[in-house]
């Protein structure tokens, strides 16, 4: 029996070490491309490893392009774009499960709806508002279509119906106004669910490329995925840059994803299914 | 007792207000200005307004145009050849993911972070990264195929090979989401019935299909058209990776959308695109709904 057991031992170990192994070659590669010179990522046979390894790429990434601009207008855009959804997601639910009033079911119906727009849909007539507002090249053109995101609304409404009634009322007798019941009691008792929101909306939004790609053309609005898209229409085959330059946008995602995971229960799928 | 409802009803609206304006400019708007632009050959160039849209009006000859033609049919038949082979491939890689991360032995929490990298990268660096990793001369995957004796294909720029290529980075990227996802439908189901098969005398290979799978059959199916939606929505892989070429064999909707939206400026072509778009991801969203009901396992 215990041979047995230590034989599964090892075909788990196996199997999930050569699925590790899978998911990290290209990673390794573009790590390894980075250090290379321009020369090396071409030389025959192949270096895994990079036989001078130098920052060279990493530097070029930066005179190429400005390409901290582009971390900063990520930085900027991606959190406006996160609070402004949590702002607007979790006043939209309280209304819609703390608050009688009219037409709340059909206005809820409506905005659910919308969801099964996919968004190529509202893009073109999205670029042309835009531009009548004249926000093309501008942040609130990618920062401000976060004041409407129906799943957000939908998941934290789904929280909130969770939360008995008696917490508002309670409040209500200490004579704590709409407000300052959203604010200090409600707020607070869906933190887990916020979490998890910001965390998938921030996300999102650092990863978006086909809306900034059709908003912003300007080198000094770009952000780091059309910096990086940009860096391959010009600089197509210099892959240690190339690489250099993913590298870089992937780690404050990543950060942030370790430094979350306390909070982070696989986002989009509470309330989705049960199984 | 009156002003109570009314000072409700204001705050209601405040709360409200937000969304609605956004609700409004961003998802309202669009989709009544996208639906007669769709009914025009309009150029995207002179300023739209009920004038131009009269002027411009062709009825439904985008619609006809689009469906009439090759390249629609095309564009559907290498999306079916992604969905062919990225399903199975994401559905056992998944599948493989969320049993080990279930076991739960030592290190899982590791594995747990290495298998969602992929998730956070983004796209247009996934696709960069891919698309080094498949260079025929210089890249991992044809050296790795090299020492075992294979000589692998030219990928990106052989019309056979190229949206394998894009299966094998799509596949990649997704199969640590729909892990994690399953991973929390196998949490979900009870262990009495483990314990109960296990009773009974039954193997691994028997709890698997007559109990796993069944009681998982509401996530993986959830999955399944999840799936099926995002392959109909493809779009940074392929302009990254192979801007719909060679030779226009990995053109995809999104992809077309896009190029005749803002490279050809046929705005009115474009939208209706969209709207193609739209039925197939309504039909695939109306069958997730029926399919929940009709014929998935629920635990009662």
């Amino acid at each position: 029996m215990s041979h047995k057991k230590a034989l599964h031992t090892f075909f788990y170990y196996l199997l999930s070490v050569l699925v590790a192994v899978i998911v990290l070659i290209p990673f390794f590669w573009m790590i390894s491309t980075s250090l290379k010179s321009k020369g090396a990522i071409m030389a025959l046979p192949v270096q895994w490893i990079p036989k001078k390894p130098t920052l060279k790429a990493y530097k070029q990434v930066f005179t190429m392009f400005p390409f901290l601009r582009a971390i900063l207008n990520s930085l900027f855009i991606t959190v406006s774009y996160t609070l402004i959804t949590i702002l607007s997601s979790s006043m939209a639910a309280f209304a819609f499960t703390k608050i009688r009033f009219p037409f709340a079911d059909k206005l809820f119906k409506v905005y659910l709806a919308s969801m099964m727009i996919p968004t190529q849909v509202t893009l073109i007539p999205l670029f042309i508002i835009m531009n009548r507002l004249g926000l093309i090249n501008t942040y609130p053109s990618v920062i401000l279509p976060s004041l409407f995101k129906a799943f957000g609304i939908f998941m934290l409404v789904q929280q909130l119906r969770t939360i008995p009634n008696d917490f508002m009322e309670a409040a209500r007798m200490d004579g704590a106004g709409l407000f300052k019941i959203y604010w200090k009691v409600i707020m607070p008792l869906c933190s887990s669910a916020i979490a998890t929101l910001s965390i998938t909306t921030f996300m999102d939004s650092w990863n978006d490329y086909l809306w900034p790609l059709v908003m912003l053309t300007d080198k000094s609005k770009m952000t780091l995925t059309l910096a990086l898209n940009s860096l391959n229409g010009q600089y197509g085959t210099q892959y240690n840059v190339l690489m250099a330059g993913s590298l870089l946008s992937m780690l404050p995602i990543i950060l942030v994803y370790i430094g979350a995971q306390r909070n982070f229960k696989h986002g989009m799928l509470e309330g989705g299914v049960k199984g | 007792m009156k002003t109570k409802k009314n000072n409700e009803r204001i705050s209601a609206a405040l709360f409200m207000l937000p969304s609605f304006i956004g609700m409004i400019i961003f998802s309202l708007l669009p989709i009544l200005i996208s639906i007669f632009i769709s009914l025009t050959d309009w150029n995207g160039l002179e300023k739209l307004s009920p004038a131009t849209i009269s002027k411009d009006f062709i009825g439904l000859r985008n619609y006809t145009d689009i469906l009439s033609g090759t390249e629609f049919w095309n564009v559907l038949a290498h999306t079916l050849y992604f969905i062919v082979l990225y399903i199975p491939l994401v559905f056992i890689a998944s599948l493989i993911i969320a049993e080990i991360l279930f076991q739960a032995r030592k290190g899982v929490g590791v594995l747990r972070v290495i298998y969602y990298i992929p998730v956070l990268t983004s796209w247009v660096a996934a696709s960069l990264i891919w698309k080094w990793v498949l260079s025929p001369q210089y890249g991992a995957v044809n050296q790795i195929l090299a020492a075992v004796g294979i000589n692998g294909p030219n990928w990106l720029t052989d019309e056979i090979w190229a949206m394998p290529a894009i299966v094998l980075a799509s596949v990649w990227k997704d199969m640590g989401f729909y892990g994690l996802f399953l991973l929390s439908g196998l949490n979900g189901i009870d262990n009495t019935y483990y314990e109960a098969a296990r009773v009974d005398g039954a193997n691994k290979a028997k709890i698997f299909f007559s109990i796993t799978m069944p009681l998982l059959s509401p996530s993986l199916f959830f999955c399944l058209i999840m799936s099926l939606i995002n392959a109909f929505q493809l779009f940074p892989q392929v302009m990254i990776m192979t801007e719909g070429g060679p030779n226009g064999a990995t053109q995809v909707m999104v992809e077309r959308i896009y190029t005749y939206g803002f490279k050809y400026f046929k705005m009115g072509y474009a939208s209706a695109y969209s709207w193609l778009l739209f039925v197939i991801i309504f039909a695939l969203t109306l069958l997730q709904l029926k399919g929940q009901k009709v014929w998935v396992h629920y635990e009662s």
